[in-house]
């Protein structure tokens, strides 16, 4: 029995803390406001209030906390991408999750239990050595591995010569994990409450007020405010958004899906996913099996899900683990992911002074919430976007200066 | 079978009810089946849960969290407790499934030590110990405690059933279905609206999830003249009515944009479009929320009827009823006629009416009006022994009353909720309804009808007549002079539907274990404690407690959710609602969404040709084509190098089917490649071949071929073997703006092809063809296209040299491909010709320098980066990708370039040196290897790189050594290269164009 849990136990009155605080009026100014109370404004809130003290900062949100991507993602945390610049910065958030739980005061469920990327065609087999060597290159632990070793990591697996897409290979990922996804916006929510940051749910931004090309505040659906500076991070909803500022993004929005099905033992403990599939599962510390797959082929701004992608993504799970037909799925659900042309998120710096872009997270936001988050912290905090996210300005797209990442995204999110 | 039926019934089922009782089970047909390890006896009909209930078996599981004892609540497969193990499939629902001959049947999420003794129910003593959301609260200190320490116990201790990993395969199968009018749920409301809408000339889709149609009708409190004989009257009528398919036993479990309704079958999943869909889906009836509300022995009022009337089981000896309208006295007039005792029934309204009531009273049985059981009291083995009454103070608050009932049943009619998953899927919302059910649903779709109980009708002519109106309605909208669903529809207002008073069957107590979710052994200050931890949001209530993430998704626990949310945050319980309902409404098996597997795959005209030459087979797309050909077991490296050679000195043949073809026709046919491609096509000349190199808006390199140029306004145009579908579909988009006159159309499989390479080439195809056709340089020179036929197949001949050597391809009608394949295999005999697969076409092209695309282009290549400028026409107004192009020239953009290389002469290094190979400067990365060969012909390791762009010939580039894993020592070993200019081979192309 855990020693924190003890008071729970002796107290006669349940020792409630508010992580996340009752309504609250708006106060007519603030130094920074962030639109979005997903977590990636929220650790964006925390970390300038914790690492630079600004603490006069309002979080609105438009529904509740962690509603958007960061409730509906499927949790997975790795950094094998393939352009340098982006295995720098997941590594760097890898290893941000690696404490946070201890920091945030909030259990995260992190695990690092290890991604298994299969390779069924000789293009993802060169992709992933590829992904291998520049991954190692730059100290993160990634390496190819053939069937004898995939056997040994996932012995469950289907690795029949006998199908349509047998398994010729695969991209070992130790550093992938997993994380409990609510519990991300809801520690850094507690955590910046506690240093005075204010989260208000259910207020929708509805305008940005400008003076000149200067932000001056935005107007909300409780009223306007004033402020220095406005940081948008609304995954979902970021060209909507962006164009109240006036701002056109390259970003088109698809609805991404995943499903869960219903607890069992545990029998899996690697993530594992495939790109030819267009499948990806991993079991969760409850038990039950979280499968994704890529996003729907059209622009929508629907969370409705389908038949078909159910459909095709089951049947790419059991090619994978064909044993699990009898398991049965209880949910299927989806978000609307914000799609750049290189598969990249944009943040820094916008044409509008003291408006800043955290956007383009597509289907990779989760795991990179704390280095986000504390990145554009900084870049706000003293007015320089640091080397970090530099490669990841708004733009590069009019300089073609893209940054890669196709190849690394498809369905492993 | 036989032997089982000699064996006497009534002994071995001792809470059978004699016959009539029990419309779903066979008296003549027993059933054996085997539960925990114990044999017993059932009858066909039966569910798992009836059968074992019959022999007084109660506890069929332990719960999710504290392992508590837990038997079945509804007999409707709402709750996760009653989910076993049956033939070693886990997770079955029992009181869904049927009983089967031999069934041998486990219980679930039970220790070592099986069912009955659970040393993890001492988990339920220290639950003051694990509040709400315990687990974010501790154990992750220090930092890898939770990995290594706390989640494997965790992950032990959850989980419900275990996954068999030797499952044996199992076929499923899938069926598309159309009907005018689906009606979703055969009960009264059902028949009484499939019934109108066939008189009414639809064809109508009759669903229902159970195995007999009747609904309520089925187990529900036969009045007199009533509603047996009006259950059999429909029944005879749906039967006699052509153009209604009834489909029983099948769920309808979910709803899709434009009623595209998943229904699932057994192990078939039919995927029906409706044009009109009628949900008559009922009610669901709910638990009430006291402590140890989850004994074994505590169900619902609904359940005790099910089991009464179709499965003839007698629940108990000796029961109370606890209610809160008219339905908790039918129950218990149903129990006393089945002969069990009923002791009192606890009414928590405070002055109880209706004729049940005053049929209760007159058979003297006890009633506590404006009481609530307080708590229940767990007998021998965990079964329910007595519940503790109190007096009701006010909604949800009490006082012990010190009235103890002894039983061992304990049925609850205290509350509904409209069937909403499926309303709530399309679109629909709650609204408040002061009554039993607590939620009315609004707001649905056009082409979307409730009928009957899920609209809070109750009273059987009600209800018949609610759903032949919606019928009539459907109908009337097929028939284009309907209204949409929701105007036409009326809801009953509370007072009509004869309920009561708002009530409140939540009662807290001191000492918890008041269950508001079983799935997830939720008690009522989870809950609260949620609210106050400051998840007051229903959606955080959820994802913070886990209420309703269960099994059953809260189909019993949404209601009380928001009872208790909206009075800790001082709301209505409708505004509060239930969480967002998503597919699928009941857990659905993997196997039946993904069905049969259909994987196409391609294989071109020639496949059982390259199989005999035994061929090593490759996947590219769809398709397969030859990697090598191997016909003795030869080594794959050997194997290539030999038909490098081939072709270089001899003459090889290639399958090269599997490109695409594209037919551009039209007089803007040359316009239109011009615009498409980036090369200049308007003074192509009639009977010439010209490159063709793709880029998207952004200048990216997307697919190349060649167009041959067949007449003024005909081109022939080829596409890579992966790239050809986007180019199709690439082209009919941008022409869909452009409008020109053109049409195109993909012949990809309309055309075998045969590449056939070497310096032997000419001598091959002149052997196999009719003399009329010229094939000397002077008449058919390189870079030419010419129609003729070839071993008498008409066939389009282009003279092209992707590997550097005389070279024809030779298109035909793929009904002929095998023939031109045998043709030229036979002509060329005397000339040594032999079969080429594509791993040795790869080395051939490297040595020429030819780049593939999608293995030396990535996402970011523009023509520049791959040093084919030459492709690009300059002049041109416009093509797909020139003004980025021209920005990227002009502001110099690009820092990269594909360049070729030379790294020596010894053979080995193919370990280290491989395609993906890191070029390092200063320690950084500056690029990598995309391709890299040993090159036969100049027997050296050659490739091609991504280098800096001032990377110039003669430079030396350093490359990472790629040791297999395990060599570690060779990570840091760094290979040196040289830029050459390429090609390798042949740079005059004097022996390609001879």
């Amino acid at each position: 029995m855990p020693w924190a849990l003890l008071k729970y136990g002796f107290s006669r009155r349940y020792p409630a803390r508010v992580d996340i605080p009752p309504p609250q009026a708006l106060r007519p100014s603030y130094d920074v406001v962030i639109i979005g109370g997903g977590g990636h404004g929220l650790a964006a809130a925390y970390y300038l209030a914790r690492e630079h003290g600004i603490r006069k900062v309002a979080v609105l949100e438009r529904g509740y906390v962690g509603g958007g991507n960061t409730g509906r993602n499927t949790t997975v945390i790795r950094s094998n991408y393939i352009s340098p610049e982006a295995v720098r910065f997941y590594k760097k958030g890898v290893e941000m999750y690696q404490g946070l739980a201890g920091e945030l005061g909030y259990n995260l469920l992190y695990s690092r239990r290890g991604q298994l990327t299969l390779a069924h065609t000789e293009a993802s087999l060169r992709t992933f050595r590829l992904r291998a060597e520049v991954n190692r290159h730059l100290g993160v632990r990634s390496r190819m591995v053939d069937l004898e070793e995939i056997r040994d990591l996932v012995p469950c697996l289907n690795l029949s010569r006998r199908v349509r897409w047998p398994v010729l290979g695969g991209l070992w990922h130790a550093d992938g994990g997993l994380a409990r996804h609510d519990a991300v916006p809801w520690g850094y929510a507690r955590r910046a409450v506690e240093l005075g940051v204010e989260v208000h749910q259910r207020t929708e931004v509805t305008g940005i007020l400008r003076s000149g090309n200067r932000v001056t505040g935005v107007s909300t659906s409780r009223g306007e405010l004033s402020c220095g500076h406005v940081l948008q991070a609304v995954s979902g909803m970021s060209s909507v958004v962006a164009a109240m500022a006036g701002l056109r993004l390259p970003i088109r929005s698809f609805p991404l899906q995943a499903m869960v099905t219903q607890p069992v033992k545990p029998f899996l403990n690697p993530l594992v996913s495939s790109a030819s599939l267009h499948a990806y599962v991993s079991q969760t510390a409850r038990g039950e099996l979280v499968i994704g797959g890529g996003s729907d082929p059209y622009s929508l701004y629907s969370t409705r899900s389908t038949l078909e992608l159910k459909e095709s993504l089951i049947a790419g799970v059991l090619g994978l683990f064909p044993f699990l037909h009898e398991l049965r799925l209880v949910r299927q659900w989806a978000g609307i992911t914000d799609m750049t042309p290189d598969y990249s998120p944009i943040m820094g710096h916008t044409p509008l002074e003291g408006y800043w872009l955290d956007a383009g997270w597509g289907t990779w936001g989760f795991k990179a919430i704390p280095v986000a988050g504390q990145s554009i912290a900084q870049a706000i905090a003293t007015g320089r976007v640091p080397e970090l996210i530099r490669p990841f300005a708004l733009d590069r797209f009019y300089s073609f200066n893209l940054s890669n990442e196709a190849g690394a995204t498809a369905a492993s999110h | 079978m036989s032997k089982a039926a000699a064996t006497p019934l009534a002994a071995d089922a001792p809470w059978r009810l004699p016959a009539p009782a029990g419309l779903c089970v066979r008296r003549d047909r027993p059933l054996r089946f085997r539960y925990e390890g114990r044999a017993y006896s059932g009858l066909e009909g039966d569910s798992i849960a009836s059968a074992l209930l019959a022999n007084g078996v109660w506890m069929l599981s332990r719960s999710f969290k504290y392992h508590r004892p837990r038997g079945p609540l509804s007999m409707a497969g709402l709750e996760a407790d009653t989910l076993v193990r049956v033939n070693g499939e886990a997770n079955v629902q029992a009181d869904m499934e049927a009983l089967r001959d031999g069934m041998e049947i486990r219980a679930q999420n039970c220790g070592p030590f099986g069912l009955r003794w659970d040393p993890s129910a001492l988990l339920g003593i220290f639950s003051r110990f694990l509040p709400v959301g315990f687990y974010y609260k501790a154990m992750y200190r220090p930092r890898l405690a939770w990995q290594y320490f706390w989640e494997p116990i965790v992950r032990a201790m959850t989980g419900l059933g275990r996954v068999r990993r030797d499952a044996p395969p199992a076929y499923y199968d899938k069926m598309y279905r159309f009907c005018d009018v689906a009606v979703i749920g055969a009960g009264a409301a059902g028949m009484a609206a499939a019934l109108e809408a066939a008189r009414g000339g639809c064809e109508v889709l009759l669903v229902e999830q159970e195995e007999r149609p009747g609904g309520m009708l089925n187990y529900a409190r036969d009045v007199p003249d009533g509603e047996s004989g009006r259950r059999d009257e429909l029944l005879r009528e749906v039967a006699e009515t052509p153009n209604i398919e009834f489909l029983s036993g099948t769920l309808c479990n979910a709803w899709f944009a434009d009623n595209w309704l998943p229904l699932v079958q057994g192990r078939r999943l039919y995927k029906l479009r409706a044009r009109e869909l009628i949900l008559a889906t009922g009610v669901m009836e709910q638990p009430a929320v006291f402590r140890n509300n989850d004994l074994p022995g505590v169900i619902l009022g609904s359940a005790a009827q099910r089991l009464l009337r179709l499965y003839g089981v007698r629940p108990g000896r000796r029961a109370v009823v606890l209610t809160a309208a008219a339905d908790g006295y039918e129950v218990a007039l149903d129990l006393l006629e089945a002969g069990v005792e009923v002791s009192a029934v606890v009414d928590m309204r405070p002055a109880p009416e209706g004729d049940c009531f005053q049929e209760v009273v007159r058979r003297g049985l006890g009633v506590f009006s404006g009481s609530c059981v307080l708590e229940a009291e767990a007998g021998r083995g965990g079964h329910l022994a007595a519940v503790r009454l109190a007096h009701i103070i006010s909604g949800g608050s009490c006082e012990d009353s010190k009235v103890r009932l002894e039983c061992d049943l304990l049925c609850m009619s205290v509350g509904r909720m409209p069937t909403y998953q499926l309303p709530l899927q399309a679109g629909a919302r709650l609204s408040h309804a002061g009554d039993l059910e607590g939620f009315r649903i609004s707001g649905l779709p056009e082409r979307v009808r409730l009928a009957g109980a899920v609209r809070g009708f109750r009273s059987l002519e009600e209800v018949l007549a609610d759903g032949r109106a919606v019928g009539a309605a459907a109908v009337a909208a097929l028939a284009g002079n309907g209204g949409d669903g929701e105007a036409a529809q009326d809801f009953p207002s509370p007072e009509e539907s004869g309920a009561a008073s708002p009530v409140w069957p939540i009662f807290q107590h001191a000492r918890g274990k008041e269950f508001v979710d079983r799935d997830e052994d939720l008690q009522i200050a989870d809950i609260l404690n949620a609210c106050a931890d400051g998840y007051a949001e229903l959606e955080l209530v959820k994802r913070y407690s886990t209420v309703g993430m269960g099994p059953s998704q809260g189909r019993h626990s949404a209601l009380a959710t928001a009872r208790l949310v909206a009075r800790a945050t001082g709301s209505e319980p409708a505004r509060v609602g239930v969480t967002t309902a998503r597919p699928p409404v009941a857990a659905e098996k993997l196997g039946v969404l993904a069905g049969r597997c259909f994987e196409p795959e391609r294989r071109t005209a020639m496949h059982h040709r390259h199989l005999e030459a035994g061929a090593r087979m490759l996947a590219a797309g769809l398709w397969w084509r030859p990697a090598y050909y191997s016909p003795g077991e030869a080594a794959r490296e050997q194997c290539i190098q030999e038909e490098v050679l081939a072709v270089r000195n001899g003459v090889g043949m290639i399958d090269v089917s599997t490109l695409g073809g594209l037919e551009v026709r039209g007089p803007d046919a040359a316009e239109f490649l011009n615009r498409i491609y980036t090369f200049a096509y308007k003074k192509q000349p009639v009977g010439r071949v010209r490159y063709v190199l793709m880029t998207n808006e952004a200048g990216v390199v997307t697919d190349d071929g060649v167009a041959c140029r067949l007449a003024e306004d005909h081109f022939y145009v080829t596409a890579t073997t992966g790239g050809v579908e986007n180019v199709y579909r690439n082209m009919l988009w941008w022409n869909a703006q452009w409008r020109l006159r053109v049409d195109i159309c993909n012949v990809t499989a309309a055309y075998a092809g045969v590449s056939l390479s070497g310096p032997r080439a000419r001598e091959v195809l002149r052997s196999v063809c009719a003399a009329d056709l010229r094939l000397e340089a002077s008449d058919f020179p390189y870079l030419g296209v010419r129609c003729g036929r070839v071993a008498g197949l008409p066939a389009r001949l282009l003279r092209i040299g992707f590997v550097g050597e005389l070279g024809y391809e030779i298109h035909v009608p793929s009904t002929h491909g095998e023939a031109l394949w045998d043709a030229l295999l036979r002509g060329g005999v005397e000339f040594g010709v032999r079969p080429v697969g594509i791993e040795a076409q790869r080395v051939l092209r490297l040595e020429k320098g030819h780049v593939i695309i999608g293995q030396d282009t990535d996402a970011m290549s523009t023509p520049q980066e791959l040093q084919m400028d030459w492709a690009v026409a300059g002049k041109k107004p416009f093509f797909v990708g020139g003004r980025s192009l021209e920005l990227r020239a002009r502001h110099q953009l690009s820092d990269r370039r594909l360049v070729a290389f030379e790294a020596g002469d010894d053979p080995d290094l193919g370990t280290l040196l491989r395609e993906s190979s890191l070029l390092l400067r200063n320690g950084a990365i500056v690029g990598h290897v995309t391709s890299v060969a040993w090159s036969p012909a100049l027997r050296k390791t050659i490739g091609l790189a991504y280098a800096p762009s001032d990377s110039k010939v003669g430079e030396v580039l350093h490359i990472k050594g790629q040791a297999p894993h395990g060599k570690s020592k060779d990570e840091k070993l760094i290979l040196q290269a040289r830029v050459v200019a390429a090609p390798f081979y042949d740079a005059g192309n004097q022996r390609q164009e001879v």
